[in-house]
Protein backbone atom coordinates (compact mmCIF):
# COMPACT_ATOMS: atom_id res chain seq x y z
CA UNK A 1 0.00 0.00 0.00
CA UNK A 2 1.40 3.25 -1.23
CA UNK A 3 0.72 6.34 1.12
CA UNK A 4 0.95 10.33 0.43
CA UNK A 5 0.78 12.30 3.48
CA UNK A 6 0.97 15.67 2.73
CA UNK A 7 2.02 18.03 5.52
CA UNK A 8 2.81 21.88 6.16
CA UNK A 9 5.65 23.97 7.66
CA UNK A 10 3.46 26.27 10.83
CA UNK A 11 4.92 28.81 12.61
CA UNK A 12 5.59 27.54 16.15
CA UNK A 13 2.99 28.51 18.76
CA UNK A 14 4.86 27.37 21.34
CA UNK A 15 7.55 30.04 20.83
CA UNK A 16 4.44 32.40 21.35
CA UNK A 17 3.27 34.22 24.14
CA UNK A 18 0.20 37.02 25.11
CA UNK A 19 1.10 40.50 25.70
CA UNK A 20 -1.03 40.62 28.76
CA UNK A 21 -2.30 44.65 27.77
CA UNK A 22 -2.96 44.15 24.30
CA UNK A 23 -4.03 40.35 24.49
CA UNK A 24 -2.39 40.24 21.07
CA UNK A 25 0.09 37.79 19.68
CA UNK A 26 4.16 38.22 20.28
CA UNK A 27 6.67 36.06 18.29
CA UNK A 28 9.69 35.60 19.18
CA UNK A 29 11.56 34.99 16.04
CA UNK A 30 10.29 32.76 13.30
CA UNK A 31 10.55 29.37 14.43
CA UNK A 32 8.96 26.82 12.08
CA UNK A 33 7.82 23.27 12.90
CA UNK A 34 5.91 20.58 11.23
CA UNK A 35 1.85 21.48 11.64
CA UNK A 36 0.88 19.38 15.24
CA UNK A 37 -1.79 17.51 13.68
CA UNK A 38 0.44 16.80 10.67
CA UNK A 39 2.09 14.00 13.47
CA UNK A 40 -1.43 12.36 13.34
CA UNK A 41 -1.62 11.39 9.63
CA UNK A 42 2.15 10.46 9.61
CA UNK A 43 1.73 8.10 12.61
CA UNK A 44 -1.60 7.04 10.41
CA UNK A 45 0.51 6.19 7.19
CA UNK A 46 3.43 4.31 9.23
CA UNK A 47 1.19 2.14 10.98
CA UNK A 48 -1.16 0.57 7.72
CA UNK A 49 2.10 0.99 5.75
CA UNK A 50 3.66 -1.94 8.46
CA UNK A 51 0.82 -3.71 8.79
CA UNK A 52 0.72 -4.36 4.56
CA UNK A 53 4.43 -3.74 3.96
CA UNK A 54 3.91 -0.32 2.04
CA UNK A 55 5.45 2.54 1.98
CA UNK A 56 4.97 6.74 2.98
CA UNK A 57 5.44 8.99 0.60
CA UNK A 58 5.66 12.59 2.66
CA UNK A 59 4.97 15.88 0.11
CA UNK A 60 5.20 19.40 1.05
CA UNK A 61 5.04 22.90 -0.87
CA UNK A 62 6.89 25.60 0.91
CA UNK A 63 9.95 27.55 0.84
CA UNK A 64 13.62 25.79 1.22
CA UNK A 65 13.50 25.85 4.72
CA UNK A 66 10.46 23.52 4.32
CA UNK A 67 12.91 20.79 4.06
CA UNK A 68 13.07 20.30 8.00
CA UNK A 69 9.92 19.21 8.37
CA UNK A 70 10.36 16.34 5.76
CA UNK A 71 13.39 15.00 7.40
CA UNK A 72 11.32 14.80 10.64
CA UNK A 73 8.38 13.04 8.05
CA UNK A 74 11.94 10.58 7.24
CA UNK A 75 12.91 10.34 10.71
CA UNK A 76 9.55 8.69 12.00
CA UNK A 77 9.38 6.30 9.21
CA UNK A 78 8.63 8.13 5.62
CA UNK A 79 10.80 6.25 2.76
CA UNK A 80 10.49 9.23 0.46
CA UNK A 81 10.28 12.92 0.41
CA UNK A 82 9.26 15.32 -2.14
CA UNK A 83 9.71 19.48 -1.52
CA UNK A 84 7.79 21.51 -4.16
CA UNK A 85 9.38 24.43 -4.14
CA UNK A 86 8.76 27.85 -6.34
CA UNK A 87 8.97 31.07 -6.06
CA UNK A 88 5.90 31.02 -8.40
CA UNK A 89 3.77 29.34 -5.64
CA UNK A 90 4.09 32.20 -3.65
CA UNK A 91 1.03 33.47 -2.45
CA UNK A 92 -1.19 30.58 -3.03
CA UNK A 93 -4.58 30.29 -1.25
CA UNK A 94 -6.25 26.89 -0.64
CA UNK A 95 -7.55 27.00 -4.15
CA UNK A 96 -4.50 27.40 -5.93
CA UNK A 97 -2.45 25.20 -2.77
CA UNK A 98 -4.70 22.25 -3.49
CA UNK A 99 -3.86 22.23 -7.09
CA UNK A 100 -0.50 22.13 -6.76
CA UNK A 101 0.00 19.37 -4.36
CA UNK A 102 -2.70 17.74 -6.47
CA UNK A 103 -0.13 18.33 -9.69
CA UNK A 104 2.57 16.87 -7.49
CA UNK A 105 0.37 13.69 -6.26
CA UNK A 106 -0.03 12.94 -10.13
CA UNK A 107 3.80 13.35 -10.88
CA UNK A 108 4.26 11.29 -8.26
CA UNK A 109 2.39 8.26 -9.98
CA UNK A 110 -0.13 5.46 -8.18
CA UNK A 111 -1.40 5.74 -4.73
CA UNK A 112 -3.89 3.85 -2.24
CA UNK A 113 -4.60 6.32 0.21
CA UNK A 114 -3.70 10.01 0.80
CA UNK A 115 -3.71 11.16 4.52
CA UNK A 116 -3.59 14.49 5.96
CA UNK A 117 -4.14 16.39 8.98
CA UNK A 118 -7.12 17.80 10.26
CA UNK A 119 -6.21 21.38 9.32
CA UNK A 120 -2.75 23.17 9.94
CA UNK A 121 -2.55 25.06 13.29
CA UNK A 122 -2.21 28.47 11.36
CA UNK A 123 -4.00 28.90 8.31
CA UNK A 124 -6.63 26.69 9.98
CA UNK A 125 -9.00 26.52 7.29
CA UNK A 126 -9.12 22.20 6.25
CA UNK A 127 -9.44 23.43 2.96
CA UNK A 128 -6.66 22.01 1.18
CA UNK A 129 -7.41 17.99 1.71
CA UNK A 130 -10.81 17.84 0.33
CA UNK A 131 -9.47 20.43 -2.38
CA UNK A 132 -6.96 17.64 -3.48
CA UNK A 133 -9.86 14.92 -3.29
CA UNK A 134 -11.89 17.62 -5.63
CA UNK A 135 -8.81 17.90 -8.33
CA UNK A 136 -7.69 14.00 -8.35
CA UNK A 137 -11.77 13.11 -8.38
CA UNK A 138 -11.14 10.40 -5.41
CA UNK A 139 -12.99 9.25 -2.23
CA UNK A 140 -13.01 11.90 0.63
CA UNK A 141 -13.67 11.13 4.14
CA UNK A 142 -12.67 13.57 6.62
CA UNK A 143 -12.40 13.65 10.51
CA UNK A 144 -11.39 10.08 10.70
CA UNK A 145 -11.07 8.92 14.47
CA UNK A 146 -10.60 5.12 13.51
CA UNK A 147 -9.61 2.85 10.81
CA UNK A 148 -11.33 -0.17 11.63
CA UNK A 149 -10.30 -2.87 8.90
CA UNK A 150 -8.78 -2.73 5.10
CA UNK A 151 -9.68 -5.42 3.04
CA UNK A 152 -8.67 -5.40 -0.71
CA UNK A 153 -9.87 -2.01 -1.90
CA UNK A 154 -12.31 -1.50 0.72
CA UNK A 155 -11.94 0.65 3.63
CA UNK A 156 -14.40 0.62 6.94
CA UNK A 157 -13.51 4.06 9.28
CA UNK A 158 -14.80 6.28 11.88
CA UNK A 159 -15.16 9.70 11.98
CA UNK A 160 -16.16 11.89 14.41
CA UNK A 161 -19.07 14.05 13.57
CA UNK A 162 -21.02 16.59 15.79
CA UNK A 163 -23.56 14.40 16.56
CA UNK A 164 -21.34 11.04 17.28
CA UNK A 165 -18.66 8.46 15.44
CA UNK A 166 -19.73 7.99 12.01
CA UNK A 167 -18.79 4.60 10.61
CA UNK A 168 -18.11 4.81 6.62
CA UNK A 169 -17.30 2.18 4.32
CA UNK A 170 -15.29 3.78 1.19
CA UNK A 171 -13.05 2.04 -1.68
CA UNK A 172 -9.67 3.46 -2.63
CA UNK A 173 -8.13 5.44 -3.69
CA UNK A 174 -9.12 8.01 -1.35
CA UNK A 175 -8.31 10.52 0.97
CA UNK A 176 -8.98 10.79 4.55
CA UNK A 177 -7.77 13.56 7.10
CA UNK A 178 -7.44 12.47 10.42
CA UNK A 179 -8.20 13.78 13.83
CA UNK A 180 -6.06 13.69 16.62
CA UNK A 181 -7.76 10.50 18.54
CA UNK A 182 -6.54 8.23 16.09
CA UNK A 183 -3.66 7.97 17.31
CA UNK A 184 -0.67 8.04 19.29
CA UNK A 185 2.35 10.22 17.09
CA UNK A 186 5.78 7.92 17.64
CA UNK A 187 8.98 9.54 18.67
CA UNK A 188 11.87 9.86 16.01
CA UNK A 189 14.24 7.18 17.01
CA UNK A 190 17.95 7.27 16.44
CA UNK A 191 17.83 4.41 13.33
CA UNK A 192 15.21 6.87 11.78
CA UNK A 193 17.17 9.99 12.00
CA UNK A 194 20.44 8.52 10.73
CA UNK A 195 18.35 7.51 7.74
CA UNK A 196 16.60 10.44 7.28
CA UNK A 197 20.28 12.12 6.82
CA UNK A 198 21.29 9.76 4.44
CA UNK A 199 17.88 10.04 2.35
CA UNK A 200 17.72 12.80 0.28
CA UNK A 201 14.78 15.41 -0.19
CA UNK A 202 13.83 15.27 -3.82
CA UNK A 203 13.14 19.02 -4.87
CA UNK A 204 10.72 20.05 -7.52
CA UNK A 205 9.41 22.98 -9.07
CA UNK A 206 6.45 23.68 -10.92
CA UNK A 207 7.87 22.83 -14.50
CA UNK A 208 8.35 19.51 -12.79
CA UNK A 209 4.44 18.91 -12.38
CA UNK A 210 3.65 20.18 -15.43
CA UNK A 211 1.15 23.32 -13.04
CA UNK A 212 -0.83 25.30 -15.04
CA UNK A 213 0.78 28.19 -14.43
CA UNK A 214 -2.48 30.55 -14.46
CA UNK A 215 -2.97 28.33 -11.68
CA UNK A 216 -1.09 28.60 -8.96
CA UNK A 217 0.73 31.23 -6.74
CA UNK A 218 -1.09 34.25 -6.24
CA UNK A 219 -2.33 35.07 -9.68
CA UNK A 220 -4.08 31.32 -9.56
CA UNK A 221 -5.72 32.12 -6.53
CA UNK A 222 -9.40 33.08 -6.57
CA UNK A 223 -9.45 34.88 -3.09
CA UNK A 224 -7.49 37.91 -1.65
CA UNK A 225 -6.85 39.02 1.59
CA UNK A 226 -8.00 42.60 1.47
CA UNK A 227 -7.12 43.77 5.17
CA UNK A 228 -5.90 42.60 8.18
CA UNK A 229 -6.77 44.23 11.47
CA UNK A 230 -5.32 43.33 14.75
CA UNK A 231 -7.93 43.52 17.13
CA UNK A 232 -7.75 44.07 20.88
CA UNK A 233 -9.03 41.39 22.27
CA UNK A 234 -8.10 41.63 25.50
CA UNK A 235 -10.97 42.31 28.60
CA UNK A 236 -10.84 44.08 31.46
CA UNK A 237 -11.42 41.45 33.72
CA UNK A 238 -13.76 42.20 36.93
CA UNK A 239 -11.50 40.41 39.36
CA UNK A 240 -12.32 39.40 42.80
CA UNK A 241 -9.91 37.50 45.44
CA UNK A 242 -11.45 34.44 47.11
CA UNK A 243 -9.00 34.37 50.46
CA UNK A 244 -11.58 33.81 53.08
CA UNK A 245 -15.27 32.60 53.55
CA UNK A 246 -16.54 35.42 52.67
CA UNK A 247 -14.42 37.19 49.72
CA UNK A 248 -15.22 33.52 48.72
CA UNK A 249 -19.43 33.47 49.29
CA UNK A 250 -19.90 37.80 47.30
CA UNK A 251 -17.14 36.19 44.82
CA UNK A 252 -19.01 32.85 44.16
CA UNK A 253 -22.83 35.36 44.16
CA UNK A 254 -21.51 37.56 41.54
CA UNK A 255 -20.80 34.73 39.33
CA UNK A 256 -24.37 33.30 39.91
CA UNK A 257 -25.76 36.87 39.26
CA UNK A 258 -23.55 36.38 35.70
CA UNK A 259 -24.84 32.65 35.00
CA UNK A 260 -28.48 33.90 35.51
CA UNK A 261 -27.53 37.00 32.85
CA UNK A 262 -26.63 33.97 30.88
CA UNK A 263 -30.18 32.22 31.47
CA UNK A 264 -32.35 35.30 31.04
CA UNK A 265 -30.45 36.39 27.97
CA UNK B 1 -29.23 39.82 -10.52
CA UNK B 2 -28.04 36.54 -9.33
CA UNK B 3 -29.15 35.14 -5.65
CA UNK B 4 -27.23 34.57 -2.50
CA UNK B 5 -27.90 31.27 -1.15
CA UNK B 6 -27.17 29.22 1.58
CA UNK B 7 -26.68 25.30 2.09
CA UNK B 8 -29.29 24.13 5.01
CA UNK B 9 -28.34 21.06 7.36
CA UNK B 10 -31.06 18.25 8.12
CA UNK B 11 -30.65 15.52 10.91
CA UNK B 12 -33.39 13.15 10.79
CA UNK B 13 -35.70 15.06 9.19
CA UNK B 14 -34.95 18.86 11.42
CA UNK B 15 -33.36 21.23 10.49
CA UNK B 16 -29.82 21.62 12.63
CA UNK B 17 -29.59 25.52 13.65
CA UNK B 18 -26.92 26.93 11.62
CA UNK B 19 -28.85 26.69 8.72
CA UNK B 20 -31.61 29.45 10.08
CA UNK B 21 -28.70 31.30 11.34
CA UNK B 22 -26.86 31.19 7.83
CA UNK B 23 -30.21 33.02 6.46
CA UNK B 24 -30.38 35.09 9.15
CA UNK B 25 -26.97 36.48 7.96
CA UNK B 26 -27.43 36.08 4.54
CA UNK B 27 -31.02 37.71 4.74
CA UNK B 28 -29.21 41.34 5.32
CA UNK B 29 -26.72 40.68 2.17
CA UNK B 30 -29.46 40.22 -0.20
CA UNK B 31 -31.14 42.91 1.23
CA UNK B 32 -28.23 44.92 0.40
CA UNK B 33 -27.54 43.68 -3.09
CA UNK B 34 -31.33 44.15 -3.81
CA UNK B 35 -31.73 39.98 -4.86
CA UNK B 36 -33.28 36.85 -3.57
CA UNK B 37 -32.49 34.87 -0.93
CA UNK B 38 -32.48 30.88 -1.35
CA UNK B 39 -31.44 27.96 1.00
CA UNK B 40 -30.76 24.38 -0.45
CA UNK B 41 -31.34 21.91 1.50
CA UNK B 42 -30.39 17.66 0.17
CA UNK B 43 -31.58 15.72 2.36
CA UNK B 44 -33.78 12.28 2.18
CA UNK B 45 -36.78 14.25 3.83
CA UNK B 46 -37.79 17.38 5.52
CA UNK B 47 -40.50 17.88 7.67
CA UNK B 48 -43.48 20.50 6.33
CA UNK B 49 -42.79 22.74 9.47
CA UNK B 50 -39.21 22.73 9.14
CA UNK B 51 -40.04 23.99 5.49
CA UNK B 52 -41.84 26.50 6.42
CA UNK B 53 -39.16 27.42 9.49
CA UNK B 54 -36.93 27.82 6.41
CA UNK B 55 -39.55 30.70 4.88
CA UNK B 56 -40.16 32.22 8.45
CA UNK B 57 -36.42 32.40 8.83
CA UNK B 58 -35.82 34.47 5.33
CA UNK B 59 -36.14 32.25 2.41
CA UNK B 60 -37.47 33.71 -0.51
CA UNK B 61 -36.53 30.55 -2.38
CA UNK B 62 -36.13 26.88 -0.92
CA UNK B 63 -34.13 24.47 -3.26
CA UNK B 64 -35.69 21.07 -1.30
CA UNK B 65 -33.50 17.68 -3.13
CA UNK B 66 -35.08 15.11 -1.46
CA UNK B 67 -33.00 11.52 -1.90
CA UNK B 68 -32.64 8.64 -0.15
CA UNK B 69 -29.15 8.85 -1.34
CA UNK B 70 -28.55 12.26 0.27
CA UNK B 71 -28.64 10.90 3.63
CA UNK B 72 -26.73 10.22 5.33
CA UNK B 73 -24.21 12.78 3.96
CA UNK B 74 -21.57 12.00 1.45
CA UNK B 75 -19.73 14.05 -0.40
CA UNK B 76 -20.14 12.76 -4.14
CA UNK B 77 -23.92 12.65 -3.47
CA UNK B 78 -24.20 16.48 -2.57
CA UNK B 79 -21.59 17.82 -4.47
CA UNK B 80 -22.88 16.45 -7.91
CA UNK B 81 -26.40 17.56 -6.55
CA UNK B 82 -25.28 21.20 -5.81
CA UNK B 83 -22.80 20.86 -9.00
CA UNK B 84 -26.40 20.46 -11.09
CA UNK B 85 -28.33 23.49 -9.31
CA UNK B 86 -24.99 26.10 -9.45
CA UNK B 87 -25.05 25.30 -13.03
CA UNK B 88 -28.64 26.17 -13.35
CA UNK B 89 -29.16 29.35 -11.58
CA UNK B 90 -25.64 30.67 -11.30
CA UNK B 91 -25.85 32.13 -7.69
CA UNK B 92 -23.24 34.92 -7.08
CA UNK B 93 -22.96 34.09 -3.50
CA UNK B 94 -22.76 30.34 -1.44
CA UNK B 95 -22.64 29.95 2.33
CA UNK B 96 -22.44 26.80 4.64
CA UNK B 97 -21.94 25.98 7.96
CA UNK B 98 -18.53 25.69 9.28
CA UNK B 99 -19.37 22.36 10.43
CA UNK B 100 -17.90 19.07 9.94
CA UNK B 101 -20.47 19.38 6.86
CA UNK B 102 -20.41 22.55 5.94
CA UNK B 103 -15.92 22.40 5.46
CA UNK B 104 -15.97 18.87 3.84
CA UNK B 105 -18.52 19.78 1.25
CA UNK B 106 -17.90 23.90 0.06
CA UNK B 107 -13.97 22.89 -0.17
CA UNK B 108 -14.46 20.09 -2.17
CA UNK B 109 -17.02 21.80 -4.31
CA UNK B 110 -15.08 25.42 -4.62
CA UNK B 111 -12.30 23.30 -6.52
CA UNK B 112 -15.08 21.36 -8.62
CA UNK B 113 -16.29 25.18 -9.44
CA UNK B 114 -13.21 26.58 -9.74
CA UNK B 115 -14.20 29.36 -7.10
CA UNK B 116 -12.72 30.94 -4.18
CA UNK B 117 -13.47 29.95 -0.54
CA UNK B 118 -12.89 31.40 2.73
CA UNK B 119 -12.98 29.27 6.00
CA UNK B 120 -14.82 29.79 9.38
CA UNK B 121 -15.74 33.57 9.01
CA UNK B 122 -17.50 35.38 12.14
CA UNK B 123 -18.73 38.52 10.16
CA UNK B 124 -19.92 39.31 6.53
CA UNK B 125 -20.80 42.61 4.48
CA UNK B 126 -21.19 43.30 0.93
CA UNK B 127 -18.12 45.68 -0.34
CA UNK B 128 -19.98 49.53 -1.72
CA UNK B 129 -19.60 49.74 -4.90
CA UNK B 130 -18.34 46.25 -6.19
CA UNK B 131 -20.75 44.56 -4.44
CA UNK B 132 -17.98 41.54 -3.62
CA UNK B 133 -18.56 39.67 -0.57
CA UNK B 134 -16.06 40.43 2.50
CA UNK B 135 -15.49 37.36 4.48
CA UNK B 136 -14.34 38.56 7.52
CA UNK B 137 -12.23 35.42 9.76
CA UNK B 138 -10.00 35.31 12.93
CA UNK B 139 -6.72 33.81 11.41
CA UNK B 140 -3.39 33.22 12.72
CA UNK B 141 -5.06 31.26 16.50
CA UNK B 142 -7.11 33.99 16.56
CA UNK B 143 -4.79 37.28 16.84
CA UNK B 144 -6.04 38.88 13.65
CA UNK B 145 -8.81 39.36 11.53
CA UNK B 146 -8.44 39.04 7.74
CA UNK B 147 -11.03 40.21 5.32
CA UNK B 148 -10.57 38.22 2.28
CA UNK B 149 -12.86 38.45 -0.87
CA UNK B 150 -12.99 36.84 -4.59
CA UNK B 151 -13.45 39.29 -6.79
CA UNK B 152 -13.55 37.60 -10.01
CA UNK B 153 -14.79 34.33 -9.54
CA UNK B 154 -18.23 33.22 -9.33
CA UNK B 155 -20.49 32.11 -7.19
CA UNK B 156 -18.04 33.74 -3.69
CA UNK B 157 -18.19 31.21 -0.89
CA UNK B 158 -17.36 30.97 2.75
CA UNK B 159 -18.50 28.59 6.13
CA UNK B 160 -19.57 30.25 8.41
CA UNK B 161 -18.50 30.06 11.85
CA UNK B 162 -21.80 28.28 13.95
CA UNK B 163 -23.29 30.77 17.08
CA UNK B 164 -21.59 33.59 15.42
CA UNK B 165 -25.12 35.39 14.71
CA UNK B 166 -28.20 34.98 16.67
CA UNK B 167 -30.93 33.37 15.21
CA UNK B 168 -33.25 35.23 13.36
CA UNK B 169 -36.80 35.92 14.58
CA UNK B 170 -39.30 33.83 12.73
CA UNK B 171 -42.09 35.66 10.82
CA UNK B 172 -44.80 33.09 9.21
CA UNK B 173 -46.25 35.10 6.85
CA UNK B 174 -42.72 35.23 4.67
CA UNK B 175 -43.78 34.26 1.00
CA UNK B 176 -41.87 31.82 -0.19
CA UNK B 177 -41.62 29.36 -3.40
CA UNK B 178 -40.38 26.05 -2.87
CA UNK B 179 -38.07 24.08 -5.43
CA UNK B 180 -38.34 20.08 -5.62
CA UNK B 181 -34.63 19.72 -6.93
CA UNK B 182 -34.58 16.43 -9.23
CA UNK B 183 -31.76 14.59 -7.66
CA UNK B 184 -30.14 11.65 -9.83
CA UNK B 185 -28.12 9.05 -7.66
CA UNK B 186 -24.44 9.30 -8.92
CA UNK B 187 -23.31 5.91 -11.00
CA UNK B 188 -20.99 5.32 -8.10
CA UNK B 189 -20.38 6.79 -5.20
CA UNK B 190 -17.27 5.40 -3.75
CA UNK B 191 -18.27 6.07 0.07
CA UNK B 192 -20.89 4.87 2.09
CA UNK B 193 -21.94 5.57 5.68
CA UNK B 194 -22.77 2.20 7.77
CA UNK B 195 -24.12 4.14 10.66
CA UNK B 196 -23.75 6.18 14.11
CA UNK B 197 -22.47 5.49 17.03
CA UNK B 198 -23.99 8.85 19.36
CA UNK B 199 -21.86 10.23 22.21
CA UNK B 200 -22.17 8.49 25.38
CA UNK B 201 -22.67 11.49 28.09
CA UNK B 202 -22.59 14.02 25.88
CA UNK B 203 -25.90 15.42 24.42
CA UNK B 204 -24.70 18.34 22.28
CA UNK B 205 -21.09 18.94 20.79
CA UNK B 206 -19.02 22.07 22.32
CA UNK B 207 -19.79 23.89 19.46
CA UNK B 208 -23.18 24.16 19.94
CA UNK B 209 -23.07 24.55 23.33
CA UNK B 210 -24.68 27.84 25.35
CA UNK B 211 -22.44 27.35 28.41
CA UNK B 212 -19.61 25.28 28.38
CA UNK B 213 -17.71 24.40 31.72
CA UNK B 214 -14.48 23.48 31.74
CA UNK B 215 -11.27 22.08 33.33
CA UNK B 216 -7.64 22.08 33.07
CA UNK B 217 -4.52 21.42 34.66
CA UNK B 218 -5.44 22.49 38.05
CA UNK B 219 -7.99 19.90 38.67
CA UNK B 220 -4.32 17.56 39.56
CA UNK B 221 -6.32 14.77 39.04
CA UNK B 222 -9.01 13.10 36.96
CA UNK B 223 -11.32 12.22 40.36
CA UNK B 224 -11.07 15.92 40.40
CA UNK B 225 -12.65 16.36 36.96
CA UNK B 226 -15.68 15.50 38.13
CA UNK B 227 -15.89 18.76 40.02
CA UNK B 228 -16.05 20.41 36.51
CA UNK B 229 -18.58 17.34 34.53
CA UNK B 230 -21.08 17.70 38.18
CA UNK B 231 -21.14 22.11 37.76
CA UNK B 232 -21.91 21.56 34.31
CA UNK B 233 -24.78 18.92 34.49
CA UNK B 234 -26.21 21.83 36.79
CA UNK B 235 -26.28 24.33 34.39
CA UNK B 236 -27.07 22.12 31.72
CA UNK B 237 -24.10 23.28 30.02
CA UNK B 238 -21.29 20.96 28.00
CA UNK B 239 -18.10 19.81 29.27
CA UNK B 240 -14.77 21.67 28.01
CA UNK B 241 -11.10 20.79 28.70
CA UNK B 242 -7.57 22.05 27.92
CA UNK B 243 -5.12 20.06 26.10
CA UNK B 244 -3.42 19.10 29.16
CA UNK B 245 -6.63 18.00 30.42
CA UNK B 246 -7.12 15.71 27.50
CA UNK B 247 -3.54 14.33 27.12
CA UNK B 248 -3.91 13.31 30.89
CA UNK B 249 -7.12 11.28 29.44
CA UNK B 250 -9.47 13.42 31.99
CA UNK B 251 -11.82 14.08 28.94
CA UNK B 252 -12.12 13.06 25.45
CA UNK B 253 -10.59 14.44 22.12
CA UNK B 254 -14.23 16.00 21.66
CA UNK B 255 -13.96 17.74 24.17
CA UNK B 256 -10.88 19.79 23.30
CA UNK B 257 -10.98 23.40 23.50
CA UNK B 258 -8.03 25.51 21.44
CA UNK B 259 -6.05 25.68 18.85
CA UNK B 260 -5.61 21.52 18.26
CA UNK B 261 -9.05 21.01 19.12
CA UNK B 262 -12.53 23.02 18.93
CA UNK B 263 -12.83 26.85 18.27
CA UNK B 264 -16.38 27.56 20.36
CA UNK B 265 -18.14 30.49 20.64
CA UNK B 266 -20.45 30.25 23.55
CA UNK B 267 -23.22 32.44 25.74
CA UNK B 268 -20.29 32.01 28.53
CA UNK B 269 -17.15 30.15 29.20
CA UNK B 270 -16.11 29.01 32.50
CA UNK B 271 -13.06 27.76 32.64
CA UNK B 272 -11.65 26.21 35.94
CA UNK B 273 -8.01 25.88 36.89
CA UNK B 274 -6.85 26.20 33.13
CA UNK B 275 -4.04 28.32 32.87
CA UNK B 276 -4.78 29.54 29.09
CA UNK B 277 -2.08 28.68 26.88
CA UNK B 278 -2.19 30.90 23.41
CA UNK B 279 -3.66 27.57 22.02
CA UNK B 280 -6.00 27.50 24.32
CA UNK B 281 -7.10 31.28 24.16
CA UNK B 282 -7.62 30.74 20.42
CA UNK B 283 -10.54 28.49 20.85
CA UNK B 284 -12.73 31.01 22.95
CA UNK B 285 -11.70 34.22 22.84
CA UNK B 286 -14.99 34.35 20.85
CA UNK B 287 -17.06 33.33 23.60
CA UNK B 288 -19.65 36.07 25.35
CA UNK B 289 -18.23 35.65 28.38
CA UNK B 290 -14.96 34.37 30.11
CA UNK B 291 -15.16 33.34 33.45
CA UNK B 292 -11.86 32.24 35.37
CA UNK B 293 -11.22 30.28 38.51
CA UNK B 294 -7.94 30.04 39.45
CA UNK B 295 -5.28 30.13 42.30
CA UNK B 296 -2.81 32.28 39.54
CA UNK B 297 -3.63 36.27 39.42
CA UNK B 298 -0.90 36.27 36.34
CA UNK B 299 -2.13 32.95 34.75
CA UNK B 300 -2.35 33.66 30.62
CA UNK B 301 -6.47 33.29 31.46
CA UNK B 302 -6.60 36.93 32.69
CA UNK B 303 -6.14 38.84 29.59
CA UNK B 304 -8.89 37.19 28.40
CA UNK B 305 -11.33 37.04 31.02
CA UNK B 306 -14.09 39.09 31.93
CA UNK B 307 -15.09 38.44 35.32
CA UNK B 308 -12.47 36.33 37.86
CA UNK B 309 -11.85 34.07 41.19
CA UNK B 310 -8.82 34.53 42.66
CA UNK B 311 -8.43 31.27 44.87
CA UNK B 312 -8.49 27.44 45.22
CA UNK B 313 -10.36 26.27 43.27
CA UNK B 314 -11.76 23.21 45.06
CA UNK B 315 -13.24 25.51 47.40
CA UNK B 316 -14.72 27.70 44.99
CA UNK B 317 -16.51 25.27 42.52
CA UNK B 318 -17.84 22.86 45.12
CA UNK B 319 -19.54 26.40 47.14
CA UNK B 320 -20.65 27.52 43.70
CA UNK B 321 -22.27 24.37 42.78
CA UNK B 322 -24.07 24.21 46.64
CA UNK B 323 -24.86 27.93 46.26
CA UNK B 324 -26.82 27.72 42.78
CA UNK B 325 -29.00 24.50 44.11
CA UNK B 326 -29.58 26.56 47.28
CA UNK B 327 -31.01 29.18 44.57
CA UNK B 328 -32.90 27.06 42.31
CA UNK B 329 -34.62 25.84 45.65
CA UNK B 330 -35.89 28.75 46.69
CA UNK B 331 -37.02 30.04 43.18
Amino acid sequence: MHIIVPIKQVPQSSAVKMDPVTGTMIRSGSAATLNPLDLYALETALCLSERSAGSVTALTMGPPSAAQILKEALSMGASRAILLTDRLFGGSDTYATSYALSKAIEHIGSFDLIITGERATDGDTAQVGPGIAAWLDVALVTYVSAINTIVDRTMEVERLTEEGYQAVRLTLPALISVVKEIAIPRLPTLRGKKRAMNTPIEEWDARTIGADIGKIGLKGSPTRVVKIESPKVARTAEVHIASDEDSMKGAVDRLIDIIEEVYHG
Amino acid sequence: MADVWTIAEVSGGVLKEISLELLGRARTLADTLGVRLASVALTSHLNEDQVERLAASGADVIYLGQDSTLEPFTVSAHASALMALVAEHSPQIILAGATTYGRTLLPYLAVKLSCGLTADCTDLAIEEGSGNLLQIRPAIGGNIMATIKSPNHRPQMATIRPRSTPLPSLDYSRTCTVCHVPITAAVHNPTHVLGLRPFVGQQRSIEDAEIVVAGGKGLKKRDNFALVEDLASLLGAEVGASRDAVDRGWATYPHQVGLSGKTISPELYIAIGISGAIQHLAGIKTAKRIVAINNDRDANIMAIADYAIIGDLFAIVPLLAKRLQERRKTQ
